[in-house]
């Protein structure tokens, strides 16, 4: 199977290339650890273990945008992705080529932060579970995020571009404050980002309120899809050298 | 006939990169395509293997067109870039491997392959080592390892020698002419040496058409020239 083997060779190029996966496993394990301190002084629950450990994990998929668009900006920058689109793969083996291998680091990052916020005083049990499968299939929306940034810019540009994602997906995902503590046109705008509905998914599941995660589990399941339906129109037309 | 090429033309806004090309280059055949800088020869490489679509025209290699059937093509050939485009943080074992299995080979079979190609380019000490730890001319057999690992009927190599010592290149050399009269080459590069010593024929790109073709010999008595520098010189010259 051909997306197999590109797969593999995108894992071990992401997994090889240590300082990037430190910087985003390490990060969010420092922020939850920050809010939690934070918390211990603050009157309201807003930094509670509860919620701001969604918030934290949906936070670092952003780092996945970053690996994935990288990756592809990398690959299409030198002469690779030139070498292998000569090769009889399809453009659905090199999506699910360069998707593939970052499902595992999403599932690494959902652990450790899980793992970190068990140690500072969130209560494991069942709804840990379907928050983890609920979070693993939001993590797509931030692969299709990068496989399209990478598609269209270089791996510098990626970089730089990713300080503006990072920072537009945290401040209107809901993740540091609550959206409707600014409430009007912010909290409208944020809603109809995707990030704000994987925050809510995500907290809603770890709460057990499964029936409250369905709405915004849809809106981030719908722009995933056109995501990645962009990307894999982009990928065809840059394969077909347009 | 390996590659047949009709009327291939790519223009780009009111650029003709390529106009019209047309040429037959038979199963086998070393061909160099020469050119200055924007000649078209990149272009035309990019065509035929299937990574640009023409604005009009065709070409068949090895009997299936590029326009219609691209995927078909595609199995059959493979290209070294001029960059030599390896995986920076896979081994070489893991390089070579890895492009046999995206033409189709399972892990046995790609395996088995990339211990023969690694013995074949004098890798095999090397076979551990991380691609972006190779000298440039190391870089350079592992690229052209790898295009030659899927057994393609026709291989492309885009100035195969680039930035390698005297030493480097005849072992290249010696690589590619073992490979002459077995598999369709094609090659770019502007070591005029490196034609004479290797192309069976050559084809000389300006503006983007043919301007002359054949081999070293039958151009200099066209052209009343001595010298394929002299050759190529003259040819592009017309219209500078």
């Amino acid at each position: 199977m051909k997306y197999f083997a590109f797969a593999s060779r995108n894992r071990k190029e992401v997994l090889r290339d240590p300082l990037t996966l430190l910087f985003g496993m390490g990060l969010p394990v420092i922020m939850i650890c920050l809010f939690s301190l934070m918390q211990k002084n603050m009157p309201d629950a807003l930094f509670q273990i509860e919620n701001i450990t969604p918030g934290v994990i949906v936070f670092s998929f952003s780092f996945i945008t970053l690996f994935s668009g990288m990756l592809v900006g990398k690959d299409r920058s030198s002469s690779f992705l030139m070498r292998i689109f000569a090769s009889p793969m399809s453009a659905s083996d090199y999506i699910i080529g360069y998707a593939l291998p970052l499902l595992p680091i999403a599932a690494l990052q959902i652990a450790v932060c899980l793992i970190t916020a068990f140690f500072l005083g969130l209560s494991i049990h069942l709804n840990v579970l379907v928050a983890i499968i609920l979070l693993l299939m939001m993590a797509l929306l931030y692969i299709g995020f990068g496989l399209l940034l990478g598609t269209y810019f270089t791996d510098k540009q990626v970089g730089g571009i990713f300080a503006i994602f990072v920072n537009l997906s945290a401040w209107l995902s809901g993740t540091w404050f609550a959206l409707d503590m600014i409430g009007g046109a912010f909290q409208s705008i944020a809603y109809v980002m995707p990030f704000a509905h994987a925050v809510d998914a995500a907290r809603y599941a770890l709460a057990g309120e499964y029936s409250k995660a369905v709405v915004p589990f849809i809106w981030v399941a719908g722009y995933s899809v056109f995501i990645f339906a962009i990307a894999v129109m982009s990928f065809k037309k840059k394969m077909k050298g347009q | 006939m390996s590659i047949v090429v009709k009327n291939l033309t790519k223009t780009y806004s009111a650029r003709k990169a390529v106009d019209h090309l047309s040429l037959t280059i038979e199963q086998g055949e070393f061909f160099a395509l020469l050119g200055q800088n924007g000649a078209g020869k990149t272009t035309t490489i990019k065509m035929l293997s299937c990574l640009l679509l023409p604005t009009s025209g065709d070409a068949w290699m090895v009997d299936d067109s590029i326009v219609t059937n691209p995927m078909a093509v595609k199995q059959n050939i493979n290209l070294s870039p001029q960059e030599t485009a390896v995986n920076p943080n896979l081994t070489v074992k893991e390089n070579l491997e890895f492009i046999a299995s995206i033409y189709g080979y399972n892990q046995r079979e790609a395996k088995q392959k990339s211990v023969d190609m690694m013995d074949r380019f004098g890798l095999t000490e090397r076979a551990r080592s991380k691609a972006k730890t190779l000298s440039g001319g190391l870089q350079r057999r592992l690229s052209i390892a790898m295009a030659l690992i899927s057994d393609p009927k026709i291989i492309f190599l885009d100035e195969p020698t680039l930035g390698l010592d005297i030493r480097a290149r005849r072992d290249l050399w010696e690589i590619l002419l073992v490979l002459k009269g077995k598999i369709t080459i094609i090659v770019t590069t502007h070591y005029l040496e490196e034609v004479e010593a290797l192309a069976d024929r050559v084809g000389i790109m300006h503006g983007g058409t043919l301007h002359a073709l054949g081999t070293v010999e039958e151009l200099k008595v066209k052209t009343g020239k001595s010298s394929l520098e002299e050759i190529f010189l003259a040819l592009t010259e017309e219209e500078a």
